[in-house]
């Protein structure tokens, strides 16, 4: 079959330019008016590795308040208001950032605008909202006390960061968002939301003037910088397996090495080895061995966790309790294999025609345009970035690829974290 | 039963423009029906093939073949190895995947417009050619085991909405699960899946939905080139399930299991589907599902969260799109220290204040905006749209009532959603306890 490499740019991403308000805030947008909606998605640097020392989930419980009254509105009348007018408006939180996504009707708009600007610039934090979103979260951490991939997850973190904020529980825990008042999310508010390190990113029925104005009205009131805590680089701790003792019939297994950081001349390199590896779903290596041939798990895969201070290479699998050690093995080997031999030709130039072709697939809708123009600037890899990124995957070698094989899969460095009731074998 | 208008083969294909969607439907001589819904923002097209058929069509002790076989049809036909379509897919850029419901199966793949065709002739292969060796089958019976395990087996709120369903449908299949029993699941076989696919697999039994930078046009001379070539399968069973008698008695199932640190109460109804309701019953369903239960403005919502503040959450749900009659449910997670008893109390003088006094004005009109804003946001979606249109031709609807369903939705009045109200009968119901502590 003759097939000729895609490396064209996804052509709605190609038509991103930069918004400047007149107050200063900066937009990517993808004007588009087919459909009569607006998608915009910005983040803050903030996230769980602000939380103050003894606070882990301060900032998430944080983003769960900000629409929960705002202004003139209280909690249940905000939410009329935007209920009233058909409006997606949420917030979340990571490690790294304080997120938020919108989305409403072109007649909507400005109305959309003007809610995210008062839940953003002036929360309330109603005593009743405060307790109710707090027993919200709580209640969450109570059903993932015992829920296999939850509990896989934080002692994962716990093991690969300890004594750094990106091992602390990003929800907290059931004492720490308890002992959490008002005037914790009053100040975590005002110091980590700064306009200096905003990013924003619009796509779809609006132009560029309409939007400069809209930007200025929302965000000009925050603070023009935030007082962000210092977070330390940091890379993982490894070479460990813990299991974690939980009375249900399939373990579930996290495994991860360190990976490379976004800016590394390496990282692309690497989007090419995981995909080989545990990244393509269907095809992958870890896929043929563990699924296919052993029927093992329904679901393995490896991915690049590149984050603002770190990066991981995660992957996970489930397989009953009887087969775990065996699951833990096949993977091991398959590391160990991948980091001695690297990969031949043909699965090279497969994996660069899968990443190259399916890049297009990620620019279908408005949102999930708007979340890579955001991913973008977040990594600060420039406008021209959707143009480039095909041209950078059709141009690794497989000498590059067994370069940063070498470099990352070393399996005696390997975190595994292992949740369930794994027997010998 | 609602009857689906199709334009018969031979028929100029039909560009209807409603409510903001274009689309063309025009069957194939083999009686596949296809459905185009053209999008050309962007070069990309959503290719998905449905099957009228899914785990309610199942023999009985054969519970899980539907999904099953889902899984074996990746390890291909006379014509493509094993392995094969799946990495075509991949060297193409394409995604692929595939479900299963209570009504349907359906395989899809994502792809550049211009590998459609590509697509198109695998998808049409495997629709008859299927080969299966034991070699293939046996691990992949493992893989489905596992993925019970992972979905059902080690989550106690799945198993307690398990056992609601196999409590709620006493003679309907819809109680058994999607994934099958495991028992059942251990000793499915090559055979099995074999003559399940000889008999249900067709293209009279099919639905090709292509959405994308397409013509319908196009779509047409690719698809009599490839699907067209499928034999009809002139013995396909009329899908008359076993269906459910009215309900005339409450029950209750509780789950506790010392893994529950966190308690919750799920309740579902058996009630009327798009396809089984009366006109206009189901769409007011869909508006009591949203005034009753969405996350903030909800009347279960301010009952229980805000005023009384026995609950943490609450909110309610319809399961709208199916064969034959299917399930409204409630639920809630308690504030800690209220009882799962106390909770359902308040639920229930919460449901009977609805049946007696019905909605505000503000509280429909609210509703509406939001459903009718959600059916605008879903056109963003490509492959969104693609699944409307597949689910509900799978399920006795027509094209036509997707796209005007925002209207039907418009019309519904603050009166409809009082009187659906009434489905809410307890004696209709099954309520689940989830509890940490011992029954």
């Amino acid at each position: 079959m003759a097939m000729t490499m895609v490396v064209t740019a996804p052509a709605r991403a190609a038509a991103v330019r930069k918004v400047t308000s007149p107050g200063g805030v900066e937009a990517w947008l993808v004007e588009d008016h087919t459909n009569p909606l607006i998608a915009m998605q910005f983040a803050f640097v903030s996230g769980a590795s602000q939380d103050p020392s003894g606070k882990p989930g301060l900032t998430y419980v944080l983003s769960g308040l900000l629409d929960e009254g705002a202004g003139p509105y209280d909690s249940t009348a905000f939410h009329e208001r935007i209920e009233d007018l058909a409006i997606d408006l949420r917030f979340d939180a990571d490690r790294d950032y304080l997120t938020g996504s919108l989305k409403t009707l072109t007649k909507n708009a400005d109305e959309a605008f003007e809610l995210l600007r008062l839940a953003l610039v002036v929360p309330r934090f109603d005593a009743e909202a405060t307790q109710r979103v707090k027993a919200q979260v709580l209640a969450g951490l109570r059903r993932d006390a015992n829920e296999p991939n939850a509990v896989a997850r934080n002692a994962f973190a716990a093991a690969a960061f300890p004594d750094h904020p990106y091992g602390a529980p990003l929800k907290g825990t059931l004492e720490t968002v308890a002992a959490l008042v008002r005037e914790d999310f009053a100040s975590q508010h005002a110091r980590t939301l700064g306009r200096d390190s905003l990013k924003v990113a619009v796509v779809g029925d609006i132009d560029a003037e309409r939007l400069a104005l809209l930007l200025d009205r929302v965000f000009t009131g925050l603070p023009a910088k935030a007082e962000l805590a210092p977070v330390a680089d940091v890379v993982m701790a490894g070479s460990e397996r813990r299991v974690i003792d939980l009375p249900v019939p399939q373990s579930v297994i996290a495994f991860g090495l360190a990976g490379l950081r976004r800016k590394d001349a390496d990282f692309v390199p690497a989007v090419v080895m995981n995909h080989i590896l545990g990244g393509g779903s269907f095809t992958s290596r870890l896929w043929t061995e563990v699924r296919e041939k052993r029927g093992l798990a329904y679901s393995v895969y490896s991915s690049l966790a590149p984050s603002r201070h770190s990066a991981l290479l995660f992957g996970a699998t489930s397989t009953k309790n009887e087969r775990a050690n065996e699951s833990i093995q096949v993977i091991s080997s398959e590391i160990d294999a991948f980091a001695r031999n690297g990969v031949t030709a043909d699965e090279l130039d497969k994996a660069r025609r899968y990443l190259t072709g399916s890049y297009g697939l990620r620019f279908d809708t408005s949102t999930k345009i708007a979340r890579e123009l955001l991913q973008a600037q977040l990594d600060d890899l420039g406008m021209d970035y959707f143009e480039r990124r095909n041209a950078e995957i059709a141009a690794v070698t497989a000498d590059d690829v067994a370069r940063v094989s070498k470099r990352l899969l070393d399996t005696a460095k390997m975190l595994v974290v292992v949740v369930g009731r794994p027997t010998e074998g | 039963m609602t009857g689906a208008t199709l334009v018969e083969k031979g028929a100029e294909t039909q560009e209807a423009v409603q409510s903001g969607i274009a689309y063309s439907e025009f069957r194939l001589g083999n009686g596949l029906e296809v459905v185009v819904i053209p999008d050309h923002r962007t070069p990309v097209a959503t290719h998905m093939i449905w099957y009228r058929i899914g785990s309610a069509d199942e023999p009985r002790g054969r519970t899980g073949i539907a999904h099953f076989l889902e899984h074996l049809m990746f390890k291909g036909t006379e014509t493509h190895p094993a392995g094969e379509f799946s990495r075509t897919v991949a060297e193409l850029g394409g995604e692929e995947n595939a479900f299963t419901s209570n009504d349907y199966t359906a395989y899809y793949q994502r792809v550049a417009k211009e590998h459609l065709a590509t697509v198109m002739g695998f998808e049409a292969d495997r629709m008859r050619g299927l080969t299966l060796t034991d070699a293939v089958v046996d691990p992949e019976r493992d893989v489905v085991l596992e993925e019970r395990r992972m979905r059902t087996d080690s989550v106690p709120s799945s198993q307690l909405v398990e056992t609601m369903t196999a409590t709620m449908f006493a003679n309907h299949p819809y109680g058994h699960p999607i994934i099958g029993w495991k028992p059942e699941i251990e000793r499915l076989n090559r055979e099995d899946a074999l003559s399940f696919y000889r008999r249900f697999y067709a293209p009279n039994n099919a639905i090709l939905v292509v959405a994308g930078d397409v013509t319908a046009d196009e779509v047409k001379a690719l698809a009599e080139a490839t699907y067209g070539k499928a034999p009809a399968e002139p013995a396909i069973p009329v899908r008359l399930r076993p269906q459910e008698p009215q309900p005339v008695a409450a029950r209750k199932v509780v789950l506790a299991d010392s893994r529950v640190q966190q308690p919750m109460l799920q309740r579902m109804y058996l009630t009327p589907s798009y396809s089984t309701a009366k006109a206009g019953e189901a769409e007011a369903l869909d508006v009591l599902a949203q005034a009753l239960g969405a996350q903030s403005t909800g009347r279960l919502n301010k009952r229980l969260v805000l005023e009384r503040k026995l609950a943490v959450s609450a909110g309610a749900w319809y399961s709208s799109t199916a064969l034959d009659d299917h399930l409204f449910g409630v639920y809630a997670v308690p504030a800690e220290g209220v009882g799962l008893d106390e909770l359902e109390t308040a639920i229930d003088e919460t449901l009977s204040e609805v049946m007696r006094d019905g909605f505000t004005d503000a509280e429909v009109t609210r509703a509406k905006t939001r459903l009718v804003a959600d059916a605008i946001y879903q056109r963003d979606s490509q492959s969104s749209l693609a699944r409307s249109f597949g689910a509900a031709l799978t399920t006795g609807l027509s094209a036509k009532q997707v796209v005007t369903w925002p209207d039907a939705i418009e019309r519904v009045t603050t009166a409809d959603v009082g009187k659906a109200a009434h489905w809410l009968d307890k004696k209709r119901s099954v309520t689940g306890f989830l509890t940490g502590e011992a029954a």
